[in-house]
């Protein structure tokens, strides 16, 4: 089938690429960006793992085709580190041992940021909610609610 | 569990999208809209359309409209648009409660509303609201727009009425007299998973009496629908714990089960009992 050449932006930088429609915006980001911090687990949407944020909003990156991206603007777990430092959120992970193998760790932390961009003040109870989105097969989810919960509370 | 291949189209207005679907229906030419229950299907190959019709592109899909009565939903609305009232009408209201039981966050992204009917999943909460409320799906091919009630929409599970050349261009759901009351409570084993049980009710009052009731049940049976029996007991009768319960023990009694590896027919209606009990608690207590 034919490619689609097309231009993905992603943490503010263009990438050109070509694409076949039948591929998705998860695997576009791996394996033509070379941006592995995405991980893709189940790749059916329901583990998490690939949730990356679109124009402001958590999405499953590969419930979307890579085609239907271009043009808009993508964040993924690679930028959110300024060089060496950190992000306040995953300090916080290391902190509360919210990760042990990290699989599922950036599709929680894309998650995560892009609904306390949205409602920085998001109660325990929505953020319960918000975090069953995810899944983790390690740790559980009580220390990455913790996290979370840090996080949040600290930027009050 | 990566989706086969596709001619892949992104129209920019309505006339373009049905062409290009009448165009393709012979070859299983499908609309993509949120892609949320067909592109899971394609990486699972339960489904193998020839070509993709993205509508996303099309920037008046996007819009609520609310006219005459009536609340006219675009194909490329997503779940989300929902979380607040998107009217100043019980309706608002009720499809905001609705809206949250809805997958998870990052599914209602992206998810659309017509989406979900269209796809016709017995436990769509979308699905429910639309034959509970008596929705009016109009439907598009190349040559003309056709309205097709929601009680002659679902067809089966994951089946509609809908012809392999048609699309969905909005769903009309009629606004709810100020004074309705309703109750939405559905049951599935993990959060965000897919209802195994799912009931909406809506009625009024006439001097402290039910009226104009609706009982409505969904992921029970291969199609949601209202169950007639349930609503006579319902209406001219008062509000309370009993006559719930009968309306409940009718509505389980009614239904003809879906049963599946993890459920008999017994279980399915022990559970629309149960679950029509706490939709209707829920019209005269939120905590209910």
């Amino acid at each position: 089938m034919d490619s689609f050449d097309i231009i993905l932006n992603i943490n503010g930088s263009d990438h050109a690429v070509s694409v076949e429609p039948r591929r998705t915006l998860a695997d576009v980001i791996r394996e033509d960006c070379g941006l592995t911090g995405t991980h893709t687990g189940c790749e059916h949407g329901v583990c998490g793992a690939c949730t990356v944020i679109i124009d402001g909003e958590p999405m499953r990156s590969c419930l979307m085709l890579g085609v239907q991206a271009a043009g808009k603007s993508i964040r993924t777990v690679e930028g959110l580190a300024d060089g060496d430092a950190l992000h306040p959120l995953q300090e916080a992970f290391k902190d509360e041992h919210a990760l042990q193998c990290g699989f599922c760790t950036p599709g929680f932390l894309m998650l995560a940021i892009a609904a306390l961009e949205r409602d920085p003040n998001i109660s325990d109870e929505a953020l319960n909610e918000l975090l069953s989105s995810n899944l983790c097969r390690c740790t559980g989810y009580a220390n990455i609610i913790s996290a979370v919960r840090k996080f949040r509370d600290a930027g009050k | 569990m990566k989706p086969a291949s596709f001619r892949y189209y992104a129209p920019q207005n309505v006339d373009e999208a049905v062409a290009l679907l009448g165009e393709h229906a012979g070859e299983d030419g499908h609309i993509l809209a949120g892609g949320q229950s067909l592109v899971p299907m394609m990486a699972l190959r339960l489904a193998r359309p020839g070509a993709l019709i993205d509508i996303n592109q099309i920037a008046s899909f996007a819009e609520i409209i609310c006219e005459s009565g009536w609340l006219a939903i675009g194909p490329c609305v997503r779940h989300a648009a929902f979380h607040k009232s998107v009217v100043d009408n019980p309706l608002g209201t009720l499809l905001s409660d609705v809206a949250k039981h809805i997958a998870h966050y990052p599914i209602r992204t992206r998810g659309t509303f017509c989406g979900s009917l269209a796809h016709a999943d017995p436990s769509s909460e979308w699905c429910l609201v639309a034959a509970a409320l008596g929705a009016e799906i109009h439907a598009r091919n190349i040559s003309a727009t056709r309205i097709i009630n929601a009680v002659d929409f679902f067809s089966g599970a994951m089946v509609t009425t809908l012809k392999p050349d048609e699309m969905i261009v909005s769903v009309h759901l009629p606004l709810l007299p100020a004074d309705s009351v309703f109750g939405f409570a559905e049951f599935s084993r993990r959060a965000g998973d897919f209802a195994m049980a799912a009931a909406l009710t809506v009625y009024r009052l006439e001097d402290g009496r039910i009226a104009d009731a609706r009982l409505a049940v969904g992921g029970a049976e291969e199609d949601p629908r209202r169950i007639a029996q349930a609503e006579a007991i319902l209406n001219g009768a008062l509000p309370g714990t009993e006559i719930f319960r009968e309306a409940s023990k009718a509505a389980a009694a009614a239904i003809d089960p879906i049963t599946d590896v993890q459920t008999n027919s017994h279980f399915r209606r022990k559970l629309v009992h149960t679950i029509c009990e706490r939709a209707l608690a829920r019209t005269v207590s939120r905590d209910g």
